[in-house]
């Protein structure tokens, strides 16, 4: 009993981070219905940053929010230069782009910060809490990521500008008519979903050591728990990380062993898409010809 | 065929120029040339033709390719007759994935197969199968000798071996595509719904294409692992469905010449950024692969047809012959159903206002 409560809760810390990723990949997944592939290499790329800024002997809270605003920048400019003109493009084509992304963005991480592992630091104090429930690092991050999630909740539901990016998900035509800056909205997606993937990152790294192919299992998991909750609901997505995340733990412990953690995330994947491709929390839409 | 005489001397130099001229690690780079390009060919059939996106085509080489090693190292089977079991056995598996597949169109099909892809390598490594896959360390077979007693390297050979497959499976592939069921592929790719209108079982057709795609791809991971003499898991990481994936796109999805430009395309940049530093191939793979889709989204294939129709047009004065479809920006749009159809018969197709009397 006490070795499952200590599986679901650092099944809900590693959950925090997919819900992350999973939000991440839903923002962009609203405004332009793409599937972001490139999404875990970008938070790689971003951990790199911050762990540049880190070694030039940044205090690490300050290292931490800069990296997020440079990957923020750079989810900017990559919306305006590749994704952008791909809007009307066949689906191929799509994902092509992200995958040519996936690409360039894993080689320049090896490139500029080379394939050696590297450890990345933890701010919060290592060692047990709780009666050896969850470790310090756990529990810091768990906070980081719930209050990254509320941050963008209230901004989304109790700014102006959330309101506008809201609008030009949902109805992009209209919201031009209303003067909303459709363009520019969708180009601010892309860099919150950077900023969101940069904080994974950066919780992630010091337990899975930093790499540059670091979030490729990560970004599994992210899909399934988006696709679980719904990949056109945040919410869902949130819940849909975590979820995965505690069941990843459990399952891993109990019944297929670590070394088929992957697969786990490919069953999770294929079934939630074939038995209920809406998700838990997404709506049915029906398109017509 | 008009130019039947034309391919097939051009098939016999493919065959004889290499073989003679070739010193062994230069034939082996075109024995992979040859199985790439059977591989990406299968994944061309499903994506350019069919409209299904596979991002996990590695998955299937990957079972190909230890089909033949299991069968190798295990039972002793001889090499060629591994091909057909592995052609079985992939077929079984891209027909059983297909069927998840009916349910999921463009990005959700990209991601599961992406999602299968990234999972394969931990599959062939784990415990229950080691006794047969060999787990992490991967299985080492035999290069096969030259039979009849032929005066030629088993290289050599292997390179002959390989070419004659390709050629099989590239006839089969290009009357496949120009038949009755091609057509229909190429419709489902066009427009679903209009397709089945016209009578197509999608559900069929799609699982089969996945069925010969898989099997396409497999009988050329099986001549891989035989060119290679060596698999393992590892071999088949994420990276490769990805490369196969690259040199689709760089060679134009719906081109069957444009894949032996793609298999060029991927057996040979590497080689040459390579040496300009590890990490490379992938951005030059990457920068590659989005400068062609902005510029050339047909591909090399796409453009070097245009290029022949304009020359031939020129030259006769007409469109000469049907044009191959193409996966590019306009054709995939579809057919715009608000709009009337010109019927055959000449009549106006579905005209509501002709119902009243």
């Amino acid at each position: 009993m006490e070795g499952l409560i200590h599986q679901i809760i650092s099944g809900i810390a590693t959950g925090g981070i997919y819900a992350s990723v999973s939000l991440a990949l839903v923002m962009i997944y609203q405004s332009t219905h793409h599937i972001n592939f490139a999404q875990g290499e970008m938070a790689t790329f971003s951990t790199y940053i911050a762990l540049t800024f880190i070694n030039f002997g940044m205090p690490y809270w300050a290292a931490f929010f800069l990296a997020v605003v440079v990957s923020f920048c750079i989810g900017v400019v990559i919306e305006r230069i590749l994704i952008r003109p791909m809007i009307n493009a066949p689906i191929l084509s799509n994902v092509g782009v992200f995958v040519g992304l996936l690409l360039i963005i894993n080689s320049l991480s090896g490139w500029f910060f080379d394939y050696t592992i590297k450890q990345f630091p933890s701010p919060f104090p290592d060692r047990a809490l709780f009666g050896g429930y969850i470790s310090g690092h756990q529990l810091g991050s768990t906070g980081v990521t719930l209050a990254v999630l509320t941050a963008v909740y209230l901004f989304f539901r109790h700014t102006s500008l959330g309101l506008a990016m809201r609008a030009a998900a949902l109805n992009p035509v209209s919201s031009r008519l209303v003067g909303v800056r459709v363009g520019w909205m969708l180009a601010l997606g892309w860099g919150l979903a950077a900023a969101i993937g940069s904080v994974a990152g950066c919780m992630v790294a010091p337990v899975v050591f930093l790499d540059p192919n670091m979030m490729a299992g990560i970004l599994l998991y992210a899909f399934a728990g988006a696709l679980l909750g719904g990949i056109d609901s945040p919410l869902g997505a949130v819940l849909g990380g975590f979820a995965v995340g505690i069941i990843e733990n459990l399952g891993g412990a109990y019944i297929v062993g670590t070394e088929l953690k992957l697969t786990l995330a490919l069953v999770i994947i294929v079934s939630v898409l074939t038995v209920r491709p809406s998700g838990l929390m997404g709506r049915t839409v029906q398109s017509r010809v | 065929m008009r130019n039947s005489w034309a391919v097939a001397a051009f098939v016999l130099l493919l065959a004889i120029v290499p073989t003679m001229s070739f010193s062994g690690y230069h034939l082996f780079q075109v024995t992979m040339v040859a199985v790439y390009a059977v591989a990406i060919l299968g994944m061309a059939i499903l994506v350019g033709f069919n409209g299904q996106i596979s991002l996990g085509h590695g998955a299937f080489y990957a079972i190909g390719a230890y089909t033949t090693a299991i069968l190798m190292s295990t039972w002793d089977v001889p090499y060629w007759l591994t091909l057909p079991f592995s052609a079985v056995i992939c077929a079984g598996f891209g027909f059983l994935i297909g069927l998840p597949a009916l349910r999921l169109a463009g990005h959700y099909l990209a991601l599961t197969t992406f999602a299968l892809a990234v999972a394969v390598p931990q599959i062939l490594k784990h415990k229950w199968f080691e006794d047969y896959t060999g787990g992490v360390q991967g299985l080492v077979i035999d290069k096969p000798d030259a039979p009849f007693g032929l005066k030629l390297s088993s290289d050599q050979w292997l390179y002959l071996f390989t070419i004659a497959v390709a050629v099989v499976m590239y006839v089969l592939a290009w009357n496949l595509v120009r038949g009755r069921i091609g057509r229909a592929m190429k419709a489902i790719r066009d427009h679903a719904t209009a397709a089945e209108a016209m009578g197509i079982n999608l559900a069929m057709v799609k699982t089969r294409t996945f069925a010969v795609s898989a099997m396409y791809t497999g009988i050329a991971g099986s001549m891989g692992a035989i060119a290679v003499a060596f698999v393992a898991p590892d071999s088949f990481s994420v990276f490769l469905s990805i490369t196969l994936f690259v040199g689709l796109c760089a060679g134009g999805a719906a081109s069957i010449g444009g894949t032996i430009v793609g298999a060029l395309f991927i057996e040979f940049v590497p080689n040459l950024a390579d040496q300009v530093s590890k990490a490379a191939p992938g951005a030059v793979y990457g920068v590659i692969l989005i400068a062609m889709l902005f510029l050339m989204p047909t591909g090399a294939g796409g453009f070097l047809a245009g290029l022949w129709r304009k020359a031939i047009g020129s030259r006769e004065g007409t469109a000469g012959g049907p044009r191959p479809a193409v996966l590019g920006h306009e054709a995939n749009r579809g057919i715009d159903l608000t709009r009337p159809l010109a019927r055959a018969d000449g009549l106006p197709v579905g005209g509501r206002e002709r119902a009243e009397p």
